[in-house]
């Protein structure tokens, strides 16, 4: 029990009790040494992993996972959690490429559709969060099912070539050049995302409405915030972000194939947790998710590129999880 | 005799076969500590929540200044200048003190990075919790930028109590607010209930705590079986009588 007296700040913490505080006021602090601390190490295994070349290389391949991350932590960050993310950005993805291809429609046209049926599906959860009332896991998993099974409908199991598609389709694939490093327009497309989700959780009244709902649901409630509003809104943004990251998976691929996807659910919450957002709601933020997300990518490419067979990353990322998670349960504990 | 300044008439709510609050009044006056008191199923809590818009009552009438109001939800009752301190706080442990305050009026910066952007005016607000808090006497919280999580339980009911003095311009309402704190804290919350009725505004003090009723209530408000039955003073009658009327082994005084 505290025993501080007239509202004043103790002043006497333990080495432990400093760090504690610290890593809860700075929860980006703890990723980014991990991120840190491996790209010097995987460097030192193989100097080749910090030549510009590779750097691009590990940015590309996080483009993906990192957009569906940032839906993702909106999501986590109201205490929810989206196991439709992966299959709301391929069926997304599907629908653009056939919009193109079956219905011969202008690329922009195609995009914009695409993007408007991956808000509808975000805003199917979002309604049966809020106004069904049924827990996020369920209805994502019920979700994450029909729109596979739609995916597999509309595609006929075909996969849409790049070259099929309008360039706009395929756009995200393509690069420019900064010195010798290179970056494709979806990642600078993923960046600008997380820059503006940063600004709108950190200076927007909507922002510290979907931290309130997420700590404690009735007692934003009681406050005057209409959390089923913030839910709602959450869950459809999220949705536009997964179609977005079908937009620039498009790219990626150099194709729309309806066969991908299935480890982009658990890929997206895996780069959450590592950035620091905590699975009970209310804690973190989209910085920690990129930093998260490249974890993950840096993980992967350094553990290849130091000869580790591919099997052992995955066990790699699976015990970060773990750390990561431990942590997070550490840091709520602080007590003033 | 003055207008009170929230009044409630035969005020009734059902739960089905339950009733809570069955045809009870309340008179709260201008510049006074009013308690409630009532044992558990009384119908305190429900009657509280029917007049800080949290509940809808099937029948009966609030009055506000003299004027009958309506409330749907707590944004009304808000709206009108009733500010509640539920016993749960109603604050979010992750945000710092001042987005507590703030907590659903945030204010956003003028101009278009205001009208546009929606950018919030952190430093105003900021500024403003700070002098808040002060003003109640809570000037030692130095950094209002702590997560409210980090404060210890009194710290966290001083945050609460300042946001509905802050706020609120008619009636302050606290549930409980001393319950869960030592007898430090529980007498600098009792302070700052006192405080904030001494800058002009009313206080309704729901409290199981007979002593900290006693100390600092100007009239004190028996509830039993959903109803009034007696509205006392500390200097009328002690804190047995007032225990016997709540559970109703003394009969109320009459009058």
């Amino acid at each position: 029990m505290t025993t501080a007296t007239d509202f004043e700040v103790r002043n006497r913490d333990s080495i432990g009790l400093r760090v504690q505080h610290v890593l809860h006021g700075n929860p980006v602090l703890g990723p980014l040494a991990v991120l840190l601390v491996a790209t010097v190490a995987f460097s030192i295994v193989n100097q080749r992993f910090i030549a510009a070349a590779n750097l691009s290389l590990v940015l590309a391949q996080v483009t993906v996972i990192a957009t569906l991350a940032l839906g993702q932590t909106l999501i986590i960050l109201t205490a929810g959690i989206d196991l439709s993310a992966g299959a709301i950005a391929v069926f997304s993805s599907i629908l653009m490429a056939n919009f193109c291809v079956k219905a011969g429609m202008p690329g922009v046209l195609a995009l914009l559709l695409g993007l408007a049926c991956g808000t509808a599906m975000g805003a199917l959860n979002g309604f049966l969060v809020t106004r069904i009332k049924l827990p996020p896991f369920i209805v994502t998993l019920g979700t994450l099912t029909i729109f596979f099974s739609l995916n597999a409908v509309v595609s006929q199991s075909e996969t849409v070539r790049g070259a099929d598609m309008p360039s706009l389709m395929t756009w995200t694939g393509e690069s420019i050049r900064f010195g010798q490093f290179q970056v494709t327009y979806g990642s600078i497309v993923m960046l600008v995302l997380f820059g503006f989700f940063f600004y709108a959780l950190s200076w927007t009244a909507w922002g510290k409405h979907v931290y309130a709902t997420g700590d404690d649901v009735e007692a934003a409630r009681l406050a005057g915030i209409r959390t089923g509003r913030v839910l709602f809104s959450v869950y459809t943004i999220a949705g536009l972000l997964y179609a977005t990251a079908g937009w620039i998976l498009i790219g990626r691929l150099a194709s729309a194939s309806p066969n991908v996807g299935t480890e982009y659910n658990l890929d997206s919450i895996t780069a959450v947790v590592l950035g620091g957002t905590s699975l009970f709601g209310g804690r973190g933020g989209v910085i920690g998710t990129l930093i998260g997300a490249l974890i993950v990518g840096v993980f992967r490419n350094g553990l290849q590129l130091a000869g580790v067979e591919v099997v052992w990353q995955g066990f790699a990322i699976g015990l970060l999880v773990l750390i990561a998670v431990s942590l997070d349960q550490w840091i709520r504990k602080v007590k003033a | 005799m003055t207008t009170p300044v929230l009044e409630a008439k035969s005020l009734t709510k059902r739960y089905g076969r339950v009733v809570a609050i069955d045809g009870s009044d309340l008179e709260l006056y201008p510049g006074e500590i009013l308690a409630v008191i009532g044992d558990n199923g009384a119908g305190k809590s429900s009657l509280i929540k029917a007049l800080s818009g949290a509940l809808v009552p099937d029948s009966g009438e609030i009055r506000l200044d003299g004027e009958p109001v309506r409330f749907r939800n707590p944004m009304d009752a808000r709206a009108a200048g009733i500010e509640t301190v539920y016993q749960t706080l109603a604050v979010a442990p992750g945000l710092d003190i001042a987005d507590n305050l703030f907590l659903g009026r945030e204010e956003r910066r003028a101009g278009p990075l205001g009208s546009i952007f929606r950018m919030l005016d952190r430093k105003h607000m900021r500024s403003e919790a700070r002098r808040h808090m002060s003003d109640l006497g809570v000037g030692t919280l130095q950094n209002i930028r702590q997560a409210v999580e980090s404060l210890s339980g009194g710290q966290r009911q001083a945050v609460a109590v300042a946001r509905s003095a802050a706020f609120g311009s008619k009636v302050v309402i606290l549930d409980e607010p001393t319950a869960a704190l030592g007898v430090k804290e529980g007498n600098r919350v009792l302070q700052l209930i006192r405080d904030v009725r001494d800058r002009g505004l009313p206080v309704i003090l729901i409290s199981h705590n007979m002593p900290h009723v006693f100390e600092v209530a100007d009239r004190i408000h028996i509830q039993r079986l959903g109803r009034r039955v007696a509205v006392i003073t500390p200097n009328s009658h002690s804190m047995s009588d007032a225990v016997a009327i709540m559970t109703g082994a003394a009969p109320p005084p009459e009058g």
